[in-house]
Order: C-alpha cells, then sequence, then structure tokens
C-alpha cells in the first residue's frame, strides 16, 4: 500500500510541474521537456492504478502497465518529431521559441 | 471485410514509402477498392444491422474489438469518398518534374495514406485506449503533412499543431487511466454500463472531453488550426479541415452518447453548445476579415466546427426528458451527423478548389483572383457549390443538416440555438460570396492574367466532391436510414 501512495503522489507532482512549466516556457525545448514531465506523470498515474493489485494473489495489474508501454511509444515518437522541427525551425530562422504576433 | 478497411491503407501507405515514383498509382487504387469496400460494409449495415470484429478472436473486455455500426460506416464511405478524390487531385498537384530530387508529394503519398488509416482505426475502435492510439497515430501522420510545404510559417504552424495535440494527447491518456482504475475496463459498451455520476466519472469525462476539444479545434482551442490548415499544400489541408477534424468530432459524440452519457448533464451540454455558438460567429467574422483565400477556408473550417458541436446541448437535454430522444433527439444526432459529413465534401472540395486557383495563379490574395471564372469555370463552380452546402441552401447536404437541427432545436424549445444557426448561415453566406463576386467579376478582365496551365483532373477532382455534398441533400433517406443502425440511445436500434 505504501508504494502506492509513493507513486500516486509522484504523479500529481509530475504533472503539475509538467503543466505548469507548459503554461510558462517560451523556449521549444523548455515547452517539450515539460510536456515530457507531464507525460510522465499520467504514465506514473498509470503504474499506481496497477500498483494496486501488487499485495494481492493476482499480483500487479498487466493492463495499465501495456497501456503505459504504448504510451511511452506515443510519447517518444512525438517527442523525437517535434524536436526535429524545433532543429529546422531554428537552422531555417534562428528562432528557438513560437512567434506570437500570428496567434489570432 | 472490416479488416480490409483498416489494413488495406496501411499497407498502401508503406508500399507508397517503398514504392515512390508509382506511389500515386497505388493510392488511387487503394482508394477505389476500400470506397467499393466502404460500400459494401455500409450496405451490410444498412441492411442487417452493426458489424463486430474480434482481432484474433479475442473480444471484449481484454482484446480489441472493432465494430462497424451506422455512423462508423457513413464516417468510413465518407472519408474514402474524400480520399478517392484528393488522391486523383493530387496526381496533378505533385505532378514531378521527372528530376531525382526529393518532392514533396514523395512525403505526401505514405503519410495521407497512414492518415486515412488511422482515421479508419478511429471510427472502427470499441474501446478507449485503441482510439487513444488511432488519434496519436492519425495526429502524427497529420503534423508531418502540414510540415511538408516547408516554409518557415508551415514548421511554425505544424509545431503549434503538435505541442498542442502532444498536451491533448497526455489529457486524454490520464482521462482513460482514471476511467480505468475506477472501473477496470476499456471497453465503450462495458464502461457505459458502469460509468455512474461520481467524482472520478467527472473528473475523466472533462479530461477527455477537454482533449478532444483541443484537437478539434472548438472556439476558443483553435488557435493551432487557421494557420496549420492554411500554410499545408491544398491536398493536406482539404484532407485536415474534412476529415481529421471530423475524426475527433466523431469521438466525442461516440463517447458524450455512450460512455459519458449517464453523467452528462444539461449544463455541461449547454457549455460546448455555447463554444459552439462562438466558434461559428468568431470563425466566421474572422473569415470575413481575411485577404488570403486558404486562411479564409481556414477560419470557415473553424466556424463550422461550431455546428458540429450545437447537437450535444439538444441530444443531452433528449437523454434526461422523458421522449425528449424521439421528439428531438434523433433529429439532432442525425443533423450533427449529417453536418459533418456534408461539411467534410464540401470543405475538401472548396480547399482543391482553392488550391487550383493558388495553383494557376501563383498567388492566394482574394483580390488578385477577379475574374477567374471565365479561365476556370469548373472550379469556380466547385467552389460556389461546395459554398451553397456550408451556407446551407437547399437543396444541398448542408440545408438538411440545418433543417435537422433547427426542427430539433424548436421541438427542444432552446430556440436560441436556431438563432445561432441562421446568423452563422447569413456571416457564411457573407464571405462565401465575397470570394464568388471576385471570381466572377468582370473588372480587370480587359488584360486577362497569366496562368499556368491546370490539369483537368484537378478540377474535376474538386467539382465531383463539391457536386457529391450536393447529392447528399437530394438523397436524404438512404444515409438517415444507414444511421439509425445502431444508435446509442434507442433500445433495439
Amino acid at each position: 500500500m505504501s508504494s502506492y501512495v509513493v507513486y500516486v503522489v509522484g504523479a500529481g507532482l509530475l504533472l503539475v510541474v509538467g503543466v505548469h512549466g507548459a503554461l510558462t516556457a517560451r523556449h521549444l525545448v523548455r515547452l517539450i521537456l515539460a510536456l515530457n514531465v507531464m507525460s510522465g506523470g499520467v504514465f506514473l498515474a498509470l503504474i499506481a492504478i496497477s500498483a494496486r493489485g501488487a499485495g494481492s494473489a493476482a499480483g500487479p495489474d498487466p493492463v495499465p502497465q501495456a497501456l503505459v508501454l504504448t504510451g511511452i511509444v506515443v510519447a517518444v515518437s512525438i517527442t523525437a518529431f517535434v524536436l526535429a522541427l524545433a532543429r529546422r525551425i531554428h537552422a531555417l530562422s534562428g528562432r528557438t521559441s513560437l512567434s506570437e504576433e500570428d496567434l489570432e | 471485410m472490416i479488416v480490409t478497411m483498416v489494413l488495406l491503407p496501411f499497407l498502401g501507405g508503406c508500399l507508397a514509402f517503398l514504392l515512390r515514383r508509382t506511389a500515386p498509382f497505388v493510392a488511387v487504387l487503394g482508394a477505389a477498392s476500400v470506397a467499393a469496400t466502404a460500400a459494401m460494409l455500409a450496405v451490410g449495415v444498412w441492411r442487417s444491422g452493426p458489424r463486430i470484429y474480434a482481432i484474433g478472436g479475442w473480444g471484449a473486455p481484454i482484446g480489441i474489438e472493432l465494430v462497424a455500426d451506422g455512423l462508423s460506416a457513413i464516417m468510413l464511405l465518407t472519408s474514402a469518398v474524400v480520399v478517392l478524390a484528393v488522391s486523383v487531385y493530387s496526381i496533378g498537384y505533385h505532378e514531378h518534374d521527372d528530376s531525382d530530387a526529393w518532392h514533396p508529394g514523395e512525403g505526401f503519398w505514405p503519410l495521407a495514406l497512414i492518415l486515412w488509416g488511422a482515421l479508419n482505426v478511429l471510427f472502427l475502435s470499441a474501446d478507449v485506449f485503441n482510439l487513444y492510439v488511432a488519434l496519436e497515430l492519425m495526429t502524427l501522420a497529420a503534423v508531418g503533412l502540414v510540415v511538408l510545404s516547408g516554409g518557415e510559417a508551415a514548421l511554425m504552424a505544424a509545431m503549434r499543431y503538435a505541442l498542442a495535440a502532444f498536451a491533448a494527447s497526455m489529457m486524454y491518456l490520464l482521462g482513460v487511466a482514471i476511467l480505468y482504475g475506477a472501473y477496470g475496463r476499456l471497453d465503450l459498451d462495458g464502461l457505459a454500463t458502469v460509468v455512474s455520476p461520481e467524482p472520478a466519472a467527472f473528473v475523466a469525462a472533462a479530461l477527455i472531453g477537454g482533449a478532444l476539444l483541443l484537437k478539434t479545434a472548438l472556439f476558443p482551442l483553435h488557435f493551432w488550426l487557421p494557420r496549420a490548415h492554411a500554410a499545408a499544400p491544398a491536398p493536406v489541408s482539404a484532407l485536415l479541415s474534412s476529415l481529421v477534424v471530423t475524426g475527433s468530432f466523431y469521438l466525442f459524440l461516440r463517447l458524450w452518447t455512450g460512455v459519458f452519457s449517464t453523467i452528462a448533464v444539461p449544463a455541461a451540454g449547454q457549455f460546448v453548445g455555447a463554444l459552439g455558438a462562438g466558434a461559428i460567429l468568431w470563425g466566421s467574422l474572422q473569415a470575413l476579415r481575411q485577404q488570403h483565400l486558404k486562411v479564409m477556408i481556414a477560419y470557415s473550417t473553424v466556424a463550422q466546427v461550431g455546428y458540429l458541436f450545437l447537437p450535444i446541448p439538444l441530444l443531452t437535454s433528449a437523454a434526461t426528458t422523458p421522449d425528449g430522444a424521439l421528439l428531438w433527439g434523433i433529429d439532432a444526432w442525425n443533423g450533427g451527423i449529417y453536418h459533418a459529413i456534408s461539411h467534410a465534401l464540401a470543405k475538401a472540395a472548396m480547399f482543391l478548389a482553392a488550391g487550383t486557383i493558388v495553383h494557376a495563379l501563383g498567388s492566394d490574395r482574394i483580390v488578385g483572383i477577379s475574374g477567374i471564372a471565365r479561365q476556370l469555370p469548373i472550379t469556380t463552380y466547385a467552389f460556389g457549390i461546395a459554398g451553397m452546402t456550408l451556407i446551407g441552401l437547399p437543396p444541398s447536404g448542408g440545408f438538411v443538416a440545418k433543417w435537422l437541427l433547427l426542427s430539433a432545436a424548436f421541438a427542444s424549445g432552446q430556440w436560441w440555438w436556431a438563432v445561432v444557426i441562421l446568423a452563422g448561415g447569413v456571416l457564411t453566406a457573407g464571405y462565401i460570396f465575397l470570394v464568388l463576386g471576385q471570381e466572377l467579376s468582370l473588372a480587370g478582365t480587359d488584360q486577362p492574367v497569366e496562368l499556368s496551365k491546370v490539369p483537368r483532373s484537378m478540377e474535376y477532382a474538386a467539382f465531383s466532391l463539391a457536386v457529391a455534398s450536393l447529392l447528399l441533400g437530394l438523397r436524404v433517406i438512404e444515409p438517415i436510414a444507414l444511421l439509425q443502425a445502431g444508435l446509442p440511445f434507442v433500445e433495439g436500434g
């Protein structure tokens, strides 16, 4: 039960840090990192759900673990793509943040 | 048959990546055969009800099931028709100069086919996690397509789109985690029976709903859409504005009337409807202000997305009122989906027509297209007919959709949505006629502008989509009958 609490609290903290970062960061790499921290929080929440069954005879629930694996694959692909995009933006325009002037 | 709908586009996507030169033919062939399969599936669902396919023989709740009901079938058919037309169009659009240099067209075919495969998975999936994977695959392919034109504006737009989508996908996944934590299952049908009004369900609904609103770009979460859709190459804009937006709306509708139907309170429905109304007014006003054709059409998408969410408050109130489902729920449901499919066809036609004009003129300033109707009559025709559907003039599909929504709004006593629907129609007419007026204008035709040659296939692809959106208004009975197969809120539907 104690590890479950650690997971839940940890997931909550990571989520708060990630959301705060995503809302305040301007540099693209910081933004991407913040979103990754946020996704870490989500994955930990799923692990926490899996850990609830850890003490019982059935053992940890495997379904959330499978979900986390898929989630990690998705997050890694998006991160890789967005990082490549950020490099390309930097190479083309020398900018490291999203332009604000064209936002309506 | 269901598996073909998923396998063929992905297989085509891989082949298109490997074969490069013959990719366009792979795509058109694949699109044609999937369109035929979709039509067969639609007839099958219409005649004998929803179909279920358990992948690998593993059924719910652990395994993955693909389910085709009336709503899925009509969405599959619509997207197959759009993809077929866009493929034919793109052959002309991406014509090679036979050099060995890398060409944006080479990136277009694999990504477009994978995007389509992901959409088909989305329309067929029956559990919240498989839907998540489909949604992500669709988003990644869509962002990749936006980048294809390669300019700085496109990269920035793609970046904003990708980051917004990333944040939304994490919100969605957290919602799924909470659902699983509370109820221990992921399949839509099973969840619908166990979800009850309690904090966990409300938090999950808010997270998943918010994520989908962001992905559908409902006002005020539309900030990423206009630039992304306008900066992409024309065939891509057509796919994004007509299909990708519809895909995430489909998911919202499916979850709202399924999993979350027991906890969807009328206040939440009114809130979503109010956002939709805001989208219609704000998007249309912005569209009127634009000087570039593609940006204008992109803002028109922001406005039309608003219409997609107007049925939500009507459906919610129908579910909580005795006999509401029969009195106006079915009309609202049919109207919303009818709007989704006629908008998908018309918006694709409009972006393709705009692409033809840009292709010919080399610029998309609205003042510059003066008198283009003489040189490109078919394209102008396509633009005009698509515009009719968006405005909702009879006998187009848009007219049927608005008529159904209006009668649902009046039957439920929520007349304020009717006001929004009508006001939106007037504003839409404003920006459509602004463009048509320029196209048909005779001013400046003394010195005809130099136009680059446009392949006929491009003009006719846009035209046939526009005509399809018009025909939807002339043959209403079959699509509506198809939609009744597997209705979520009528027992034994």
